[in-house]
């Protein structure tokens, strides 16, 4: 019996982990290291692993740290930030990374993610989405972290990567991002019912059930952050994640 | 020694991360003199089953894999791509496989009754074990292991199959054929219950 994943979303910003609300304002969680020691004491199902100033700062992802995490990560780890390189990427994955996340590149070039799901495989390929709403509510997908607004819609760019040979879909909402409010099912819904590759559903959890919500909206996976590094809606920092039959009991397996 | 053979398909760092948490010494390699010489055999591998293929034969590795496992009956156990590798063939390329077992890799096929699951199958899932095997020494029932494919193994033969899991449908999720074993998920990537499998490959005794 598969049961749906649940993903801590880790960010990574000069040297230390930092939780954002609505992709800004970076409060300092801890040690990278540290932290990843503990997720792994609790079993978490998998972890993504984001240096989210690599692209706006047109930096290399940091290597030094991803070989240090995959030293202590003995569950799946996804690695996203600055990747625009087939070279870069054949070393994130030497390092003992299972999948990397393109975002702004795939919007850019999204050619890109045919070329590299051929080579690599598509199931280590995962293509990060991040959306806010404009003015009239319509559904903007948004690169450089959040900061450059695009014209590509969520749903069009979904099915294009998918084609191309994505093997997930990572879809953030920048919107509700570390507000602890709920996940914004709609967009989750929308999103999913269009593509056949799995989703993984990030932005606005705010308490454990919100994660069966995101599933129940069509994601396979939930990622959250704010839940798993806070200890309450306060924003005291906890290292925590769910117990097993916690987890059973939202997805009512 | 126990020998990851490198022949650039991923994740290779990771299994020998796991390795050196249970104090195991191994080395990645594809060194033809140092596969030669190995006690025991890892074939790792993330990605396409031609690239897989094109890749032992580019570096000269499929005689010396040949002998090693086939003459010289060494333990070796496939990882994903490297567990179907091993089969004869495989839906996602031309290239024939190592054909070490009777089976061949197909991708995932679902009827109207699970249409909506997707492919790859990806998370953590269970295994249904077939017949006794080494691997399975002090497992905890409820093991889960970390999947991640959309291609899986068909044997002809069932004896071969150790375990399966249930996505859509069973498919065999561990197989081994005397000194030659398969593992479809990441133990390497599936915490104290991976840790344990690889525990038991490496305490396998020759």
């Amino acid at each position: 019996m598969l049961v749906p994943r649940v993903i801590p979303c880790l960010l990574f910003k000069d040297s230390a982990l930092v939780k954002t609300i609505k992709f800004k304002n970076g409060n300092y969680i801890g040690d990278p290291i540290n932290t990843i020691r503990i997720f792994n004491n609790l079993e978490v199902d998998e972890l993504i692993f984001l240096d989210i100033t690599a692209t706006k700062k047109n930096k290399k992802p940091p290597f030094d740290v991803i070989s240090q995490v995959t030293s202590e990560c003995f569950m799946p780890l996804t690695y996203g930030g600055g990747v625009r390189s087939i070279e870069d990427m054949k070393k994130i994955f030497s390092l003992g990374v299972e999948k990397i996340v393109i975002g702004s590149y795939a919007v850019e070039n999204p050619s890109f993610i045919k070329e590299i799901s051929k080579l690599f495989g598509s199931q280590s390929i995962i293509v990060s989405i991040d959306v806010k709403k404009d003015y009239s509510g319509k559904s903007k997908i948004y690169i450089n972290n959040g900061t450059k607004p695009t014209e590509r819609t969520p749903v069009e760019f979904a099915i294009q990567v998918e084609q191309m040979g994505a093997g997930e879909i990572f879809l953030n909402s920048i919107d509700k991002d570390g507000m602890m409010e709920g996940y914004d099912t709609g967009l989750i819904k929308t999103v999913s019912g269009t593509i056949s590759i799995p989703l993984i559903a990030c932005g606005g959890a705010g308490t454990i059930e919100n994660l069966g919500t995101a599933v129940k909206a069509g994601a396979s996976a939930a990622a959250a952050g704010s839940i798993f590094v806070y200890q309450n809606k306060n924003r005291s920092v906890l290292i925590n994640f769910p117990s097993r039959d916690e987890l059973a009991n939202i997805f009512m397996i | 020694m126990i020998v990851i053979i490198d022949y650039g398909m991923g994740n290779l760092s990771s299994i020998q991360n796991m390795l050196k948490k249970i104090s195991v010494k191994s080395i990645i390699s594809s060194n033809i003199s140092v596969i030669k010489n190995a006690d025991k055999l890892i074939l790792p591998g993330v990605g396409s089953f031609d690239n897989g293929m094109g890749n032992l034969q580019k570096m000269s590795l499929i005689s010396v894999l040949n002998k090693k496992v086939l003459i010289d009956k060494t333990l070796i156990l496939g990882i994903c791509l490297g567990m179907q590798l091993i089969s004869k063939r495989s839906e996602e390329g031309r290239l024939p496989g190592l054909g070490w077992i009777e089976a061949e890799a197909v991708k995932f096929k679902f009827d109207n009754n699970h249409a909506n699951l997707k492919i790859p199958h990806i998370g953590w899932n269970t295994i249904k074990i077939k017949k006794d095997c080494l691997l399975f020494k002090d497992m905890e029932e409820n093991a889960r292991f970390y999947f991640v494919h959309s291609y899986h193994l068909i044997c002809t033969r069932g004896e071969d199959i150790a375990a399966m899991t249930d996505y859509g449908y069973e498919f065999p999720s561990i197989i081994q054929k005397e000194n030659i074993f398969g593992v479809q998920f990441h133990p390497e990537k599936s915490h104290k219950f991976g840790k344990q499998l690889l525990k038991n490959f490496v305490e396998i005794l020759c």
